[in-house]
């Protein structure tokens, strides 16, 4: 079968209604998991079969799509759903965060601010927060819907009894205006902040466990914590190695078996507009004390 | 007893069939503030549905529990909606499992199962949580050093004591237990008796003990119910049942009794 005998964006127009449907739900009651009939796509589970099947509801021909995965716009992951949605439903791509009308993602939240125009569209794993303190699915919609979120403090106590700290790094729960508890997916609890007040819909897509959840714009969104261990969105204590943002969230990089290794921005996108714009971090190769430094080591062995 | 003369808790012809078979039949009782009622029998004379029917477990075919709430007076649980009566679940109630596996978090430190029911009810002060946490295990004789291990390391008596820890530590008014003993050998079994005799009289709790074991009755309960085949038999004062049972079903459940 050609790319052109699918169509639109993959999916059939019933299949599309169905999840535009249960989004239209989620949207309006923010952080409630709606349950969907996932259908099977052309990847594996946890390769972002939910984010995907949201993304073809959302798309219209004249959207501009791009995807990240852990920030990178590079990875095999982003790379080949970008290039799944340009066979199946021709629109264009980008890599640029500003140019995109809907933004797939997978454990992050773009440094850019987003706008009303855009649509975030997070790939989901496990969607249940309580799912590993309470195993049990009936008890857990019941705690939702009788509001019972003690347990979930009871994973940030144990955090702080074993660790001195809450050590929950990513994945971190939140509370969606007063009323749902709700799983993020598993952003660093870095993008946290932005998750509420936000100017874009955010959309989130579960394949496997055939749930969605959304948040409107401009929704309120809480991370929960003690009131003597508060809230704290952490990152890497550096600066980017290539463009030397000091706000952004960092990868740490390993570069021999001799300990060295750097820190950059995980969102590629990001750095590489910063690095355009004439910043240098201190491992750039553009940056001239950190080029000699890498020069040295070849003039040794020379010698 | 205090001057308030108003009961607890007030059982009215509670009834529970599984088809055609009885489970109870026509159960009613007062339960007073301070009061320790056991609730004796066989296996299959309907103890356990009995009290699954007054926490709300099961749901009795006729009949109502009316339990004397902090802020609206006497209400009747059967009734209430779910979300209130397990909030009376967390608050004013408290259940002690026979096997304390079913009434702990097994994967959650000692600290943690009995901080739950404060979470659960809205404290979000970490350091008081492990204070009170602390504290609780002192009063049940676990070492307050053993407050972030995992209730897995625990032996069957120290689980038991956690679990009745983690039941008392939001100072509810009525305990039901569910055999708080079976399955503790007997030199665990008195540490644990003693222990319990102690909070109930401290804390001035009203409990509902169900149990075969007449020792456990005689040291605990101050009023007793003899139940056969789904009916109570025999009721009144623990010593006046035990030591004049007039009911032949008693009679002989008082006559089993093993002597050492």
């Amino acid at each position: 079968m050609t790319d052109q005998a699918y169509n639109f964006a993959y999916l059939d127009e019933q299949t599309k209604r169905m999840i535009r449907r249960a989004i239209l739900k989620g949207l309006a009651i923010p952080g409630y998991q709606v349950p969907f009939a996932s259908r099977e796509m052309p990847m594996p589970y946890g390769w972002g079969t939910g984010g995907v099947q949201v993304s073809a509801a959302v798309l219209t021909p004249e959207d501009t799509f791009k995807v990240i995965d852990q920030g990178a716009d590079d990875t095999t992951n982003a790379v080949s759903i970008r290039s799944f949605f340009e066979r199946t439903a021709g629109v264009r791509t980008t890599t640029a965060t500003c140019e995109a009308s809907v933004i797939q993602t997978r454990h992050r939240i773009p440094e850019e601010p987003l706008t009303e125009n855009q649509i975030l569209v997070y790939q989901v794993p496990i969607p249940e927060p309580l799912r590993f303190l309470e195993p049990r699915e009936s008890e857990t919609r019941k705690m939702h819907s009788l509001e019972e979120y003690g347990l979930m403090h009871v994973k940030l106590y144990e955090d702080i009894a074993r660790h001195g700290h809450i050590a929950t790094s990513y994945a971190y729960p939140v509370k969606v205006e007063g009323r749902y508890v709700m799983d993020p997916s598993p952003i660093p609890k870095f993008d946290n902040p932005k998750l509420g007040d936000m100017h874009a819909v955010q959309l989130f897509g579960a394949g496997r466990e055939q749930r969605i959840y959304a948040l409107p714009p401009y929704t309120q969104v809480v991370s929960l914590d003690f009131e003597d261990h508060p809230f704290e969105a952490s990152k890497a204590d550096h600066s980017c190695g290539l463009c030397g943002a000091t706000d952004s969230y960092l990868d740490e990089v390993i570069t021999d078996d001799q300990g060295g290794r750097m820190f950059v921005c995980s969102d590629t996108d990001y750095c590489e507009g910063r690095r355009a714009a004439g910043f240098v971090g201190d491992m750039s190769a553009d940056n001239p004390a950190a080029a000699m430094m890498a020069a040295q080591p070849t003039l040794e062995i020379q010698t | 007893m205090s001057t308030d003369l108003r009961p607890l808790l007030s059982v009215k012809d509670i009834s529970k069939r599984y088809g055609s078979h009885i489970g109870c039949a026509g159960v009613s009782f007062d339960l007073y503030p301070g009061e320790v009622m056991g609730i004796v029998g066989e296996s299959g004379s309907g103890k356990s549905t009995l009290l699954n029917c007054l926490v709300g477990h099961l749901t009795p075919d006729t009949g109502e529990v009316v339990f004397d709430t902090r802020v609206d007076g006497p209400k009747d649980t059967t009734t209430m909606s779910e979300s209130e009566r397990r909030m009376l679940g967390r608050t004013d109630w408290a259940f002690v499992h026979q096997h304390a596996r079913d009434g702990l978090r097994m994967g959650v430190s000692a600290g943690g199962n009995v901080g739950e029911r404060l979470m659960a009810v809205g404290e979000r002060h970490y350091g008081d949580i492990r204070d009170k946490a602390t504290d609780w295990l002192e009063r049940v004789e676990i070492d307050a050093a053993r407050v972030d291990d995992r209730p897995t390391t625990f032996s069957g008596g120290m689980q038991q004591r956690l679990q009745i820890a983690r039941n008392l530590v939001t100072g509810p008014r009525l305990v039901f237990m569910d055999e708080p003993t079976g399955g503790l050998d007997v030199s665990v079994q008195a540490r644990l008796l003693d222990l319990l005799r102690g909070l109930v009289r401290d804390m001035g709790l009203s409990a509902i003990i169900v149990t075969h074991d007449l020792a456990v009755v005689r040291l605990l309960a101050d009023r007793l119910m003899v139940m056969k085949s789904g009916r109570v038999v025999e009721a009144g004062l623990t010593d006046q049942v035990l030591d004049d049972p007039q009911h032949a079903y008693s009679q002989l459940l008082v006559s089993s009794v093993l002597q050492v």
